[in-house]
Parts: structure tokens; C-alpha cells; sequence
């Protein structure tokens, strides 16, 4: 048992989900604690978007225990809503408003949920100081820049200082240095208003980046779940080590590269040249995982499938 | 205060917003002033006829009618249109998003509604008091009762477009579902040219609708002393409150469950779908 199991935010127990005769979820199951930035990591269609929307309550599971903020989504009410704020992968509405305009309006219907210890919503001119708007407020939202309108979506969804926030692929088409901006404020977010942070992306620099912790999202299942330094240790103990030897190159994989690499200069001595060790990256476990799970499902469920397939 | 009567407050809100947003933004309310000028041109042009066997000029028994027809279309393809385009660009999903936030939205369509349906009606009366002399001398009661009817008109119609806006699945469903059926409808309707010249079976089918009732309630109104050009010679108010009013507490039965239903079914990945959907018929 987890010694911070009061603070679970979000609780997720065998998900399923299943479109038509395919299990795009298949037994999902993970914890979020207060204040923890979270990544959902996984390929295109690995189900990022079904988890997230399952948790905003808005798709309907199939199978399996949901709880967010205590509550389950597919039965939530309005103030739940209140306390969860939501960013999706591309909106487009409201064109014809002013910044200013549709922030306040917005965040008048959080007024009635404020709390002492939350003030909702947010006063106006703070939030568009913190995602840097305050220059567009009397902009329309259809003339934004890209980038401008993606900070516009995020003021939209801190607006009523949620206490969860789920991002969906946030910063997609983000130049490096609005990228750079972007991630600040998600620390700000998890720092000072101790807002719980889920974010899905594939973007594995980016979940690097910001998250606490990663949880990879393959075959539909959680494969993997841990800090970024934890999940390049837990897949990849071994390191990869390559010299020439006479103007051949050799590579080898090794669990201790230390002993290995003293081994070889006692053999070869000054013959070695060209010595490189590399230690397995995030990026070499995450596609190793990835690919694990789209070439063979190494459950036995899968296996079963296999077999009823084959059978005439 | 609830939460909820707060949104109601923030929908109204919401509606005062939207339409100073119409106001300014000048390519729709271009074309609401277009087609009212394109009916006082109408106007203008029957201003001498003479309805046959009565001595009522023409352009005023047709200036009533054109409002009546005008909050029938603005109410149905208004509603539908407004919704579907809104379920395809996020705003309605955006609603679902915030506390009570549905409850806002729908209370500002109305208000919208409303209040494109006022600028066209105003602009038409106008072109009409130019056109039309017996319009100046309309007593403070019949003006009420024009407000009366077409609010009337409004709520026999408007929930039966929110109704379409959520069953189709793009602006243009929304766009081809109402556009032929509400032509045919205003084509014998009476609208244009007294019904009575028309087949009895198809007055019959027209009478059903709002769209004829609201054209004979803004005659009514309008032209309190003309009702022998009227089926059956009388204005019939009990027909007209009845068929109205049936119209619009059937819709507003209907709408609110369909309303809710569709808005279930809204989600990020179904407006991206949507959205992909209307990428590839733009090209």
C-alpha cells in the first residue's frame, strides 16, 4: 500500500474499453496522487485519447473501476466538473469573441465553487499574465497565432483553478521556444496551485521533460510506469559498447560495461580505439517497449487470440 | 443563488456577447440587412397592386406575411444551422466543459435567436412604413400582438431546429434537411399570394405548420380590418394560438432529451472526427 493513498486523484482498475470485436483498452490500471504531473505516453492509437476522455467523462467504458477526484466520470455532476479542467488536442470555437471577453464569461460559471482555500475563478488579469495574453486581450480569438491560441485553451481549462488537469497532446505544433514557456507554466500550475496534472502525448522529450512520472501506453495496457530515470534503468540494465580492433569495428551489449571495457584493454591494450559506452536511453527503452508490444502480445491473452484465429 | 440560476444569469450573459459579436461581425449581418432589402424591394414593387376583389394593396398583405416567414425560417434553419456549426467547430463540447456550462449556451441561443430575428423584422417594418401607408395607422395593441405572435413563433419553431442541429451530421444536413421542406412550406403558405388560390388539399397541408400560422398572425395584427381575404372570411385565433402552440410545447417536450443525448455523445475525438470529416469536403 501507498503511504499517500488519501491523496489518490485518480484511481483506475482493469479499463476496458472495447470498440465493435477490438479491445482498444485492455485491463488499464494506475494511480495519480495529488500534485504528481503524469504523462501518458504511447503511439498514435495505442488509446491515450479513449484514457483521457474516459476520465473526463466523456466516453462511457466498457469494463473496469474508475474514480477521479472520488467520483466516478461516467456518472459525474456539474461540480465535479468545477474541480477538473480540460484541454483538448485542437479546438477552433469562439473565433468571434474577444480574449477577454470569453475568459471572463467562462469563468463566471465557476464563481458559485469557490472555496477558501480555491478561489474560482482565476481574476482576469492574472491568467493572462500567466500564459502571456496579456497584450491580446481585446484580440479576437480567430486572429490568434497558433501558439497564442493553444495559451488561450490552457487559460480556458485553468480557469476555474482546477484541481486536475488533463492535457491532450498540449504542445503539438509549438516552436521550441513556446514549447519552453508551455512547460514552465506547467510547473508553475503544479508547484503553486498544487494542480494534478495528466497529460497524454507521443512526444517522449516532452513527457521527459515535464512528468514525474511516465506511464508508456502500449497493446492496451499500462507496459511501463515510472520516473523517466527509473523506466530507462528498468528495461535497459544493459549498456552498449563499441571499439575498433584493427580497423574493424566491433559492438557489444553488456550488463557491467566497466568490467568489460577493463577486460578488453588488459587483452588489447593500446590496439583498442574508437571506445564508446552507451548506456540505453528513454527513447531506446520506449521504442523497445513499443515495439515489443506491436510486433507480439507477450500476454497470454494474446495468445488465446492467436489461437481462436487459427482454428478453421 | 445556485449554481444553475447563475448560469442561466451568465446565459443571458452569453447572449448579450454573442450578439454585439453579430453586430460587429460584418459578413452575417451583411446578409441579414441583404435579404430584408431584398424583400422591401418586393414591397416596393407591389406597392400598386391591388388584391384581387378586395381594395388592400398587395405589398400589404404581404409585408405581415414576410414577418411572419422570416422568424419561422430564423427560428428552425437559424437554430439548426447555428447548432450543427457549433458541434462541428468545438463551442457546444467547450460548454459541456464548464459547470452548468450547457445550461448558458442554450439560454444565449435563444436570446441570439431572438435577436437576429428583431434586426430582420425591424428593417423589413422599416421598408414597410415607406411602402405600406396603413402600417402608420396600426393601433398600439396590434403592435403588441405582432411581438406577442412572433415570440410565439419563435418557441413553435426554435426548439424543433435545436432538434435538427443535433440529429444531422454537418452544417450542411443541417442546411439540407430544412431548406427544401421550409421552401415548399412557404411556397403554400400564403406568403407571397393569397392561399385561397390555392388547391383545398394543399391549404389543408399548410395549416398544419407554423410558418402559415405566423404569416396569418402578422396579418391579423397588422391588418386587423382585411380578414374576409382570409380561409373562411374570420381571423381565427383559436386555430392559430392552437397549431402554435401545440408546435411549440411538442418541441419543447422533445427538444430538451435530444438535446442531452447529443450533447452525451460530444467528445474531443468525435469533433476531431468532424472536423476530418469537413477537411476532406472543403478539399
Amino acid at each position: 500500500m501507498d503511504a499517500r493513498d488519501g491523496d489518490v486523484v485518480v484511481d483506475v482498475d482493469g479499463l476496458r474499453m472495447r470498440y465493435g470485436h477490438k479491445d482498444v483498452l485492455d485491463g488499464v490500471a494506475f494511480r495519480v496522487h495529488r500534485g504528481e504531473v503524469i504523462a501518458l505516453l504511447g503511439p498514435n492509437g495505442a488509446g491515450k485519447t479513449t484514457t483521457i476522455e474516459i476520465l473526463e467523462g466523456f466516453r462511457v467504458r466498457s469494463a473496469g473501476e474508475v474514480s477521479v477526484l472520488g467520483v466516478d466520470p461516467a456518472v459525474s455532476r456539474e461540480d465535479w466538473r468545477a474541480r477538473v479542467g480540460i484541454v483538448l488536442q485542437s479546438w477552433r470555437d469562439h473565433t468571434r469573441w474577444r480574449v477577454k471577453d470569453l475568459l471572463g464569461h467562462l469563468g463566471r460559471y465557476y464563481a458559485p465553487y469557490s472555496t477558501a482555500a480555491r478561489a474560482r475563478p482565476i481574476a482576469l488579469d492574472d491568467l493572462l499574465a500567466m500564459v502571456g495574453l496579456a497584450e491580446h486581450a481585446d484580440q479576437m480569438v480567430g486572429k490568434l497565432s497558433g501558439g497564442e491560441r493553444r495559451r488561450l485553451d490552457l487559460a480556458i481549462g485553468i480557469v476555474g483553478r482546477p484541481e486536475l488537469l488533463f492535457l491532450d497532446e498540449p504542445t503539438a505544433g509549438f516552436d521550441p521556444h513556446a514549447r519552453r514557456e508551455f512547460h514552465d507554466l506547467m510547473h508553475r500550475l503544479a508547484d503553486f496551485e498544487e494542480t494534478t496534472i495528466l497529460l497524454a502525448t507521443h512526444d517522449l522529450a516532452e513527457a521527459e521533460k515535464l512528468a514525474d512520472r511516465i506511464l508508456i501506453l502500449a497493446g492496451g495496457r499500462i507496459a511501463a510506469d515510472g520516473s523517466a530515470d527509473q523506466l530507462a534503468r528498468q528495461v535497459a540494465a544493459q549498456a552498449e559498447v563499441r571499439w575498433s580492433l584493427d580497423g574493424e569495428i566491433f559492438v557489444h551489449a553488456t550488463e557491467d560495461a566497466t568490467a568489460f571495457v577493463r577486460k578488453l584493454f588488459a587483452e588489447h591494450g593500446e590496439a583498442v580505439g574508437d571506445l564508446e559506452v552507451r548506456r540505453a536511453s528513454l527513447e531506446d527503452t520506449y521504442m523497445a517497449m513499443v515495439h515489443k508490444f506491436e510486433t507480439g502480445r507477450p500476454d497470454a491473452a494474446g495468445a488465446v487470440v492467436q489461437f481462436e484465429r487459427s482454428a478453421p | 443563488m445556485t449554481a444553475a440560476r447563475r448560469a442561466v444569469r451568465a446565459g443571458f450573459a452569453r447572449g448579450w456577447i454573442e450578439s454585439r459579436n453579430y453586430f460587429r461581425s460584418h459578413d452575417e449581418l451583411f446578409w441579414n440587412i441583404f435579404l430584408a432589402v431584398v424583400f422591401a424591394v418586393v414591397l416596393f414593387f407591389q406597392r400598386n397592386s391591388v388584391v384581387e376583389g378586395t381594395n388592400q394593396s398587395l405589398a400589404s398583405v404581404v409585408l405581415p406575411s414576410i414577418l411572419g416567414m422570416t422568424v419561422a425560417w430564423g427560428g428552425l434553419s437559424g437554430a439548426a444551422g447555428i447548432l450543427a456549426i457549433e458541434r462541428e467547430d468545438g463551442t457546444l463540447l467547450r460548454a459541456k466543459t464548464i459547470p452548468h456550462g450547457m445550461v448558458g449556451y442554450v439560454v444565449a441561443k435563444v436570446i441570439m435567436t431572438a435577436v437576429t430575428s428583431a434586426v430582420t423584422v425591424i428593417i423589413i417594418l422599416a421598408a414597410g412604413l415607406l411602402f405600406v401607408p396603413e402600417l402608420v395607422s396600426t393601433p398600439w395593441t396590434g403592435w403588441l400582438m405582432m411581438v406577442g405572435i412572433l415570440a410565439l413563433g419563435l418557441l413553435a419553431t426554435m426548439p424543433w431546429g435545436a432538434i435538427i442541429g443535433s440529429l444531422v451530421k454537418s452544417p450542411q444536413g443541417a442546411f439540407g434537411l430544412t431548406f427544401l421542406p421550409m421552401a415548399a412550406l412557404t411556397a403554400i403558405s400564403g406568403i407571397f399570394y393569397p392561399i385561397t388560390a390555392l388547391a383545398g388539399w394543399v391549404q389543408s397541408i399548410a395549416q398544419l405548420f407554423p410558418i402559415y400560422w405566423l404569416g396569418h398572425g402578422m396579418r391579423a395584427a397588422l391588418l386587423p380590418e382585411a380578414e374576409a381575404a382570409e380561409i373562411g372570411g374570420s381571423w381565427r385565433y383559436l386555430e392559430m394560438f392552437g397549431v402554435l402552440s401545440a408546435w411549440a410545447v411538442a418541441g419543447l417536450l422533445l427538444a430538451p432529451p435530444i438535446l442531452r443525448r447529443m450533447a452525451r455523445r460530444e467528445s474531443g475525438s468525435a469533433v476531431e472526427e468532424r472536423r476530418d470529416a469537413a477537411m476532406k469536403r472543403y478539399g
